[in-house]
């Protein structure tokens, strides 16, 4: 069995000052690494003799609007590791004029789509991706809805514009 | 042999040694109301139900409407079983423009009928924002009875349903406000 | 054959044979979004040679309804109805581990016979999801008895739901804290009957197919996929079984009580169509086994925790006491702030791992809530999945994957 501890040693080993922020919420190893690092760490991981994290779980974005603009966008990946169960939350942030990373598609082929999901709803580019346009809305919408200055409703509808129920 | 087979009344008219006589528009509606084809357009959760309809228990065969027709122009009823997004509503008018008259709509759910829980900016807040709609099914998603009771509702409109409603003026008129032609 | 062929053979100096020249001529298929063997929307663009397939290309999203930013506005306590719509084939599964990310992020510590409770449901569902697909797998080969026969057996499956939650689908069963109320002597009566009278039927549900010649024609080697190729797609649930890989969260990282009954994990070899069919049909046995074993060791006690300020209080109890009645407005009014955190939790759903990935940044609702959803992940594997098969293997294909579209397209 891995454990967080040993994990978190052999990558600052590995990546030294590009990860950092450490965290164990719930157990789960969480840590933040800079958008040059995160293809080379995912490699990494999955062909370490050791570890062998290969398997991507997740990828998804947040938005934090109200923090320092370069921390606004954040990347998550989820690895895991069937052989030892192990899993690892990692973290990229990125600055809203810059909202570039590279893709993992070449890594997992799963991250394909979790890729072109994120840039729909968020608008982060991934650089090199074979394919990246918007796959749940419709390719005319303006706007990546998971922003969280967007409205959830219906901009159209006109039947809740009302004095007592309002919107 | 089974020998309690019921068959359909006669409608109204006036009988005597080897005739019948009675409008052709109450033929034509009895003959349709038992043998509506539907056309299953089922995107999600009330889709499940509405195979539920389908299947043994609730059997909608009972009602003729054994084929489910999944060709539209062969389709007289249009049941839109689910959430309609954005994004599926110009496939759902292509489908109804696909039908041929005379052609019925029920919206089957929340959803279809007014876009149920998902006030979002990718739902279509109900599909008479596309197309007409002749009966509306409440629920989220309705049972298989209630989904029935949609087509009993179908049903009575065909029968009652007068020939020449289709060349109106007024049903024009509705067609025209859709854009359709 | 081209002109000059045609002229060489009725020449008659034709000795040697030559490749006949085919006129390249692709087609494009348009499958979807509407097609009744597609079970649900997706448009696959398929480009053929014949009836074969060279390539394919989906769009999805003909059915997204923005679950993720819905759950942005809406308290922990209605956000239950979202997850029901998710995969609506296995609707509690769902719900509980919506429940459980929320008891994890909270720290309630649920109780051993609401645990029970839940394996239970969970289990149901899971046995409603694989029948689901199993008989439409049957109804896409030719064989609609089956599927006729076997449904009867979900509405079964729907009266307990409706014994223990009142709804048939969107079950909407179960709460932060616990289950809403016990199983009922009716509830138990039901699952004991369903217990009894369901194995014979799948049995010969089992004989219909499992050993079927034209079954087994139709899906043996179709829609293969390897074990290396399935992890780095993403496959999870019975489709990652099939191909060979034995991971189950329910195994991994038991939650819910799992560890303390005793079943199998069916797995199989090839990844093809047949494998996924053959490891559903044995989950079904093996989630009867776990039912049953959590009938018999049902333990006694409450079956909600004891954290008054997240469980909904009992009806009786709003009218009679003071704190209750406080309780039941500020949970019902989604006034209850949950505690700063962020936390993944996975269940094993009826089509592989359902993650909740929830940041809570000490609010009423979720500052961000993220599902992964299986059917996403995995649906994009279908391309190379049909590649080189026929447009009917492709078929069989696709509802052997059980992609369900609410789930999918979120």
């Amino acid at each position: 069995m891995l454990n967080n501890q040993s994990v978190a040693e052999e990558i600052v080993k590995k990546f030294g000052d590009d990860v950092y922020d450490f965290e164990e919420p719930f157990g789960l190893l969480t840590l933040t690494t800079t958008r040059e690092q995160i293809i080379p760490m995912l490699e990494y991981l999955k062909n370490h003799s050791e570890f062998k994290i290969g398997f991507l779980t997740d990828i998804t974005g947040v938005h934090f609007p109200d923090t320092t603009p370069a921390t606004e966008y954040c990347v998550v990946y989820h690895l895991h590791s069937f052989i030892h169960n192990f899993r690892v939350r990692i973290k990229v942030f990125l600055a809203e004029a810059d909202l570039h990373i590279p893709t993992a598609s070449e890594v997992y082929a799963s991250a394909n789509w979790m890729e072109r999901e994120t840039f729909d709803f968020f608008g982060i580019i991934f650089d090199g991706h074979p394919n990246l346009i918007r796959i749940l809305n419709m390719e005319e919408m303006d706007y990546h809805p998971m922003r969280r200055e967007y409205p959830l409703e219906d901009a159209t509808r006109e039947d809740k514009i009302d004095a007592l129920f309002g919107r | 042999m089974a020998t309690d087979i019921k068959i359909v009344e006669a409608p109204e008219g006036f009988e005597g040694s080897g005739f019948f006589a009675t409008s052709f528009d109450k033929v034509v509606g009895l003959a349709r109301s038992h043998s509506l084809w539907p056309l299953p357009f089922a995107t999600s959760c009330c889709g499940i139900e509405f195979m539920s309809t389908m299947a043994s228990r609730y059997d909608l065969a009972r009602f003729g409407s054994e084929r489910p027709s999944f060709s539209p122009r062969q389709a007289d009823m249009l049941l839109v079983a689910g959430t309609i997004a954005k994004k599926m509503a110009p496939v759902l008018k292509q489908v109804y423009l696909q039908m041929a008259e005379p052609r019925w709509v029920i919206a089957i759910g929340a959803c279809a009928s007014s876009g149920g829980v998902f006030d979002t900016y990718s739902v279509l807040q109900g599909i008479d924002r596309v197309i007409p709609v002749d009966v509306y099914v409440p629920g989220c998603p309705p049972r298989p009875e209630q989904i029935l009771e949609g087509i009993m509702q179908v049903r009575e409109l065909t029968h009652n349903e007068s020939l020449r409603r289709r060349n109106g003026a007024e049903y024009q008129a509705l067609l025209a406000s859709y854009n359709i032609q | 054959m081209t002109e000059a062929n045609i002229a060489k053979s009725t020449s008659g100096t034709l000795v040697k044979d030559e490749p006949v020249q085919y006129v390249n001529e692709l087609t494009t298929l348009n499958l979807g979004p509407t097609h009744p063997a597609t079970h649900g929307i997706f448009q696959n663009v398929l480009t053929m040679d014949g009836e074969k397939i060279i390539a394919g290309e989906q769009t999805v999203g003909y059915i997204h309804r923005a679950f993720e930013k819905i759950a942005e506005r809406r308290p922990f306590y209605q956000i239950t109805t979202l997850t029901d719509r998710m995969n609506y084939c296995s609707s509690p599964i769902n719900n509980m581990g919506w429940h459980m990310t929320v008891e994890k992020l909270l720290g309630v510590e649920v109780p051993k016979r609401a645990q029970y409770i839940r394996v239970i449901m969970m289990e149901l569902a899971r046995i409603a999801d694989h029948i689901v697909c199993n008989g439409i797998l049957g109804v896409d080969t030719g064989a609609f008895t089956g599927f006729l026969y076997i449904y009867e057996y979900r509405e079964k499956i729907y009266e307990i739901y409706e014994e223990m939650c009142g709804a048939r689908l969107t079950t909407n069963m179960g709460r932060v804290g616990g289950m809403e109320r016990d199983l009922s002597k009716e509830a138990i009566r039901k699952i004991n009957e369903f217990l009894t009278t369901f194995p014979p039927i799948f049995r010969e549900f089992e004989r219909l197919f499992n050993r079927n010649r034209i079954f087994m024609d139709r899906t043996v080697g179709v829609g293969a996929i390897s074990a290396e190729r399935a992890m780095s797609y993403g496959f999870t649930g019975p489709n990652l079984r099939a191909a060979g890989v034995d991971y189950d969260v329910r195994v991994m990282n038991p939650y819910s009580s799992y560890e303390d009954f005793e079943f199998d994990i069916p797995v199989g070899q090839h990844g093809d169509t047949y494998d996924r069919f053959m490891v559903r049909d044995e989950e079904i046995w093996q989630s009867l086994r776990i039912i049953e074993q959590a009938l018999k060791n049902l333990p006694e006690g409450p079956y909600f925790a004891d954290a008054p300020e997240y469980y909904l209080p009992p009806k009786q109890e709003v009218y009679r006491s003071m704190e209750a009645l406080i309780y039941h407005f500020k949970i019902v009014m989604g006034e209850i702030d949950a505690p700063v955190g962020e936390v993944y939790h996975a269940v094993e759903g009826g089509n592989g791992e359902l993650g909740f990935y929830l940041i809570s940044d000490g609010g009423r609702t979720p500052y961000r809530l993220h599902f992964r959803r299986p059917c996403f992940i995995y649906y994009q594997a279908y391309p190379e999945m049909c590649v080189g098969s026929t447009i009917s293997d492709a078929i069989v294909t696709m509802s052997s994957l059980n992609v369900i579209a609410g789930e999918l397209d979120a």
